[in-house]
C-alpha cells in the first residue's frame, strides 16, 4: 500500500490509445497499480473508464501503447489470453452469471474446465468462497432465484475461484437497488482488506473515500487528475475535476 | 419471486434478417441452375456416346414442363382460396364464446393439423366419388379437383390456427376498450379486432401459400398430371436415360425456387414492415 | 389376445367394418413394421437434422463471407423447393450417379437403399429449417454472458459448448417442437420411393382388402395419436429443461 519506487507495479499502463472506428475513446492513458492497491477510477460517462479496464484483460484491443500485467504484455499479438485471465479477474455490471447452472456450479465451472482442477477440490473451494461472500445455503439455487445483490456476490466469488492476482470491477453496483449496494460493497471491502489488488470503476464516492488507496479521474479519454482520497476530494486542482465532484457530491 | 434489480437473463428471440442478397440474386439463381442442370449433363457429355446433349433435350421438353408447372399453380390457387375461406370460418369458431362451437372448431383444426398432407390427399382422392349426383345432374369430379379439395384440408387447419393466433396476439386492452364503448362482440370482432389482425396474419399466410405450392407436387403420387408426372413421362419417353435425371429434376427444382424464393423474401420484408409499426 | 382379434373378425362379418391389420396376423405384422419404420425414420432424421442445424448455425457465425453465403444458399435452396422433388433428386439423380455394388445373387444394386436416401434427403430438408432456429437461439444469448465466460478464460469452443449451446437450446425448444412434428408428417413422402413406412403399408393392406375408408380413418387417427404423444413428450421435456427463475 505504499508507493515504493523499487518494486515493480502489478499493472502498468503506458500511453494507451484506443478508438472504436472513428471515435477516440482513450487518448494516452498512463497508470500504475502496485500490488495490494485499491484503485478507483471515476469520471463522467463516455470518458473511457469501462473501456480502460476492459483493455486490461484483453476484452478490447488497443491501437497503441502498452499494458503490462505482471510482466505479460497485453498488446502482444501472440499473447496467451488464458495466462492473462488466470491473473486478472473481472466482475461486470450485469453480473452475467450463467443462468442454467446453480450458484455452486457457476463458481466451480471455470476452475474445473479451464484450470483442469479436480472436481472435488473445486467444489470444496467453491463452498468456502460462498461462505466468504455470505451466501451459505445458496449453493443449489439458480441465478434467476437470487436477488441482484446476491447474484453480484456470486459473480465476485466466481472470479475469486480462479485465484487471480488483480480483480477488475466494472460499475458493479450501478444496477442494484440501494439496499443491496451495501452488501456488495462490504464484500469488496473485505477483499481489499485481505490484500487483493482491486481496480474499480465506480460512482460510489463514499466507498472510494473509505477504501481506495488512490483515485483517478478520467475525462474524454485521459487521466485529468489523480491522488489519494484525502487530498483528492478536498483539494482537487483541475477545474474539470472540481466541476465533476461538485455535481456528484 | 422476481426482483426489480434483475436485468434480463436472456434476450427475446428475434426473427433474423436475411443477409442482404440484393446484388447477388441473379448470380445465385444462375449458379444453382448451372450446378443442377448443366453440371451432371456436362459429366456425361464428355463421353460423346449420345447424339443430342441432355441440355438440348431438356430445352425441347421445357414448354411442356412449364405448362405442367402452371397447372401446379392453378391447383395452389384453388386450394388456397378454398382453404382460406373455410379456415377463416373455423378460426372464428375457435374464438367463439359459445363453448361447443369453440370445442368442435378446435378439435377439427387439431385433427387436420396433425395429419400428414399426403395422407389427407389420399383421403380426398380415394374417398370422394368420381362423380356427384345432385338432383339427377351428374357432376364429374376430375382428379385435379379432388386434389384441390384434398390440399385445402391442411390449408384450412393452418389458416384456422393463424386466425386464432392473430386474434389472441392482440392486447386485451383492445377488447376492453371496445366493450366500454358498448360495441357488441360481433361489432368488436369485425370492426376492431379483425382489421388489426389482417396485418399480423399476412406473413404466416404467405408462408403457408409457399408451403402449399411446394406441396402440389404430392398430387403426382396420386396420379394428377402436373409437372412431376409430366417429368416422369418425359424421362420415360426419352428411354430412361440416367444422365437426363439430374437436368430434368433440376429444372423442376429451379422452377419452384424461382417462384417461391421471391415470395419468401417478400414475406420477410412484410414481417419487418409490420413489426416496426406495431 | 386371440379373442380380441376374433372380435374384430366378427365385427367385419357383422357390420362390414374391415380392420384386417388387427385380426390378420400377416397384416398386423406389416402394419407394426410400418409404424416402426416411420418412428425409426423420424428419429434418424431428427438426429441428423439437429447436427446439421448446429454445424450450420456455427458456420453462419463465421467471419468468412463465402462460408456464410454457402450456408445461406443451402438454406434458401432447401426451404424454397418441394421436399418431394429433393427426394427424387437425391434418390434418382444422385443415386444413379453413385457406383453400384455387388449384391448376394451376383447382380449389382445401388449402394444406398431407398430408406437411406429418404433419411439423407429429409435430414437436409429439416436441417435447413433448424439452422435458422439455432442461429436465432444463439443470438438470444446475451453478449455480456459470453464476455463473462471469456473473462474467466474459457476458449471459444468451450464457450460454445458449455454456455451458448445449452442456453440457446432451451430458447429454441418450442420452435424445435414444431419442426419435429413437421418432420414426422414429412416422413410420409418416403412412400414415393417405396420405403415401407406406415402409409405404404396401409396402401398395401387396402390394395389387398379393398377397405380404403377404414384404413384412411385409421391412418388419420394413428398420426393424430403419434403427433399428440410427441407434442406431449416435448412439452414435458420443455418443462424439465426450464431454467428456474427465468421466463
Amino acid at each position: 500500500m505504499t508507493w515504493s519506487a523499487t518494486s515493480d507495479p502489478m499493472v502498468s499502463i503506458k500511453n494507451v490509445y484506443k478508438s472504436f472506428g472513428s471515435l477516440d475513446v482513450l487518448n494516452g492513458v498512463t497508470l500504475d497499480v502496485m500490488k495490494g492497491d485499491v484503485i478507483c477510477i471515476i469520471g463522467p460517462s463516455g470518458s473511457g473508464k469501462s473501456t480502460l479496464i476492459r483493455c486490461i484483460n484483453a476484452l478490447n484491443d488497443i491501437q497503441s501503447g502498452s499494458i503490462l500485467v505482471e510482466g505479460l504484455e497485453v498488446n502482444d499479438p501472440n499473447l496467451d489470453k488464458l495466462e492473462l485471465r488466470k491473473k486478472v479477474g473481472m466482475v461486470f455490471q450485469q453480473y452475467n452469471l450463467f443462468p442454467h447452472k446453480t450458484a455452486l456450479q457457476n463458481i466451480m465451472m471455470a476452475p474445473v474446465r479451464v484450470l483442469k482442477q479436480n472436481k472435488k477440490t473445486s467444489e470444496a473451494a467453491a463452498l468456502e468462497l460462498l461462505k466468504k461472500v455470505r451466501l451459505e445455503g445458496k449453493e443449489n439455487t439458480y441465478p434467476g432465484e437470487l436477488s441482484g445483490g446476491q447474484q453480484q456476490r456470486v459473480a465476485i466469488a466466481r472470479s475469486l475461484a480462479m485465484q487471480p492476482d488483480v480483480i477488475l470491477f466494472d460499475e458493479v453496483t450501478a444496477a442494484l437497488d440501494p439496499e443491496t449496494v451495501g452488501e456488495v460493497l462490504q464484500t469488496i471491502k473485505e477483499l481489499a482488506e485481505d490484500g487483493m489488488t482491486c481496480i474499480l470503476v465506480t460512482h460510489e464516492m463514499a466507498f472510494a473515500r473509505e477504501v481506495a488507496d488512490h483515485i483517478y479521474f478520467t475525462d474524454r479519454g485521459i487521466i485529468v487528475e489523480h491522488g489519494p482520497p484525502e487530498t483528492f476530494f478536498k483539494d482537487a486542482k483541475d477545474p474539470r475535476t472540481r466541476e465533476f465532484l461538485s455535481q456528484i457530491l | 419471486m422476481s426482483y426489480k434489480t434483475d436485468l434480463p437473463v436472456m434476450l427475446p428471440v428475434k426473427p433474423r434478417a436475411l443477409e442482404p442478397f440484393k446484388s447477388l440474386k441473379k448470380r445465385h439463381i444462375l449458379l444453382i441452375a448451372f450446378l443442377t442442370i448443366v453440371g451432371p449433363s456436362l459429366v456425361f457429355a464428355q463421353t460423346g456416346e449420345f447424339e443430342k446433349s441432355p441440355l438440348a433435350i431438356l430445352l425441347d421438353w421445357t414448354p411442356l414442363l412449364l405448362s405442367g408447372f402452371l397447372f401446379n399453380l392453378v391447383i395452389s390457387f384453388g386450394a388456397m382460396a378454398l382453404g382460406t375461406f373455410v379456415g377463416g370460418l373455423l378460426g372464428l369458431g375457435q374464438v367463439s364464446l359459445f363453448a361447443p362451437t369453440r370445442a368442435s372448431s378446435w378439435l377439427v383444426t387439431q385433427f387436420f393439423r396433425n395429419a400428414p398432407w399426403l395422407v389427407l390427399l389420399f383421403f380426398a382422392m380415394f374417398l370422394l366419388p368420381f362423380e356427384l349426383n345432385i338432383f339427377g345432374f351428374k357432376l364429374p369430379l376430375p382428379d385435379w379437383f379432388k386434389a384441390i379439395l384434398g390440399l385445402s384440408l391442411p390449408v384450412m387447419a393452418n389458416v384456422s390456427e393463424i386466425v386464432r393466433g392473430a386474434v389472441r396476439s392482440l392486447p386485451s386492452g383492445q377488447w376492453e376498450a371496445a366493450e366500454s364503448l358498448a360495441y357488441t362482440r360481433r361489432q368488436t370482432l369485425w370492426l376492431i379486432i379483425l382489421p388489426q389482425c389482417v396485418k399480423r396474419m399476412l406473413p404466416p399466410w404467405m408462408n403457408l401459400y409457399s408451403i402449399l405450392t411446394m406441396a402440389t407436387v404430392l398430387a403426382s403420387i396420386v396420379g394428377v398430371s402436373e409437372v412431376m408426372t409430366l417429368t416422369g413421362r418425359a424421362l420415360a419417353a426419352e428411354g430412361g436415360r440416367t444422365d437426363l435425371l439430374a437436368p430434368f429434376y433440376g429444372l423442376v427444382l429451379v422452377l419452384f425456387f424461382i417462384y417461391c424464393y421471391p415470395i419468401a423474401r417478400f414475406t420477410v420484408w412484410l414481417e419487418h414492415k409490420f413489426s416496426v409499426i406495431n | 389376445m386371440d379373442f380380441i382379434f376374433e372380435w374384430f373378425r366378427t365385427l367385419y362379418s357383422e357390420t362390414g367394418v374391415n380392420l384386417p391389420f388387427i385380426y390378420d396376423e400377416y397384416d398386423r405384422k406389416r402394419m407394426a413394421e410400418g409404424l416402426l419404420t416411420t418412428i425409426w425414420l423420424s428419429l434418424i432424421c431428427l438426429f441428423f437434422s439437429v447436427i446439421i442445424g448446429v454445424i450450420g448455425a456455427w458456420l453462419q457465425g463465421s467471419s468468412l463471407k463465402w462460408t456464410r453465403r454457402i450456408v445461406n444458399g443451402y438454406i434458401q435452396l432447401f426451404r424454397n423447393t418441394p421436399p418431394l422433388v429433393q427426394l427424387y433428386f437425391f434418390y434418382f439423380a444422385i443415386g444413379t450417379l453413385l457406383p453400384r455394388v455387388e449384391n448376394d445373387w451376383g447382380g449389382t444394386s445401388p449402394m444406398l437403399g431407398s430408406f437411406a436416401w429418404a433419411a439423407i434427403s429429409l435430414s437436409f430438408f429439416a436441417g435447413a429449417f433448424n439452422v435458422e432456429i439455432f442461429r436465432s437461439g444463439i443470438e438470444a444469448v446475451p453478449k455480456s454472458t459470453v464476455e463473462a465466460a471469456e473473462a474467466l478464460g474459457f476458449s471459444r469452443l468451450q464457450i460454445y459448448r458449455d454456455i451458448t449451446l445449452p442456453l440457446a437450446f432451451r430458447v429454441v425448444i418450442p420452435a424445435m417442437n414444431n419442426n419435429l412434428v413437421n418432420l414426422v408428417k414429412t416422413t410420409t413422402l418416403a412412400y414415393a420411393i417405396a420405403v415401407p413406412e406406415m402409409l405404404y403399408e396401409a396402401n398395401q393392406i387396402w390394395s389387398d382388402n379393398v377397405n380404403v375408408t377404414e384404413m384412411m380413418i385409421f391412418l388419420l387417427l394413428a398420426y393424430f395419436v403419434l403427433v399428440g404423444v410427441l407434442v406431449a413428450g416435448m412439452n414435458k421435456w420443455e418443462r424439465a429443461m426450464k431454467i428456474p427463475g427465468f421466463g
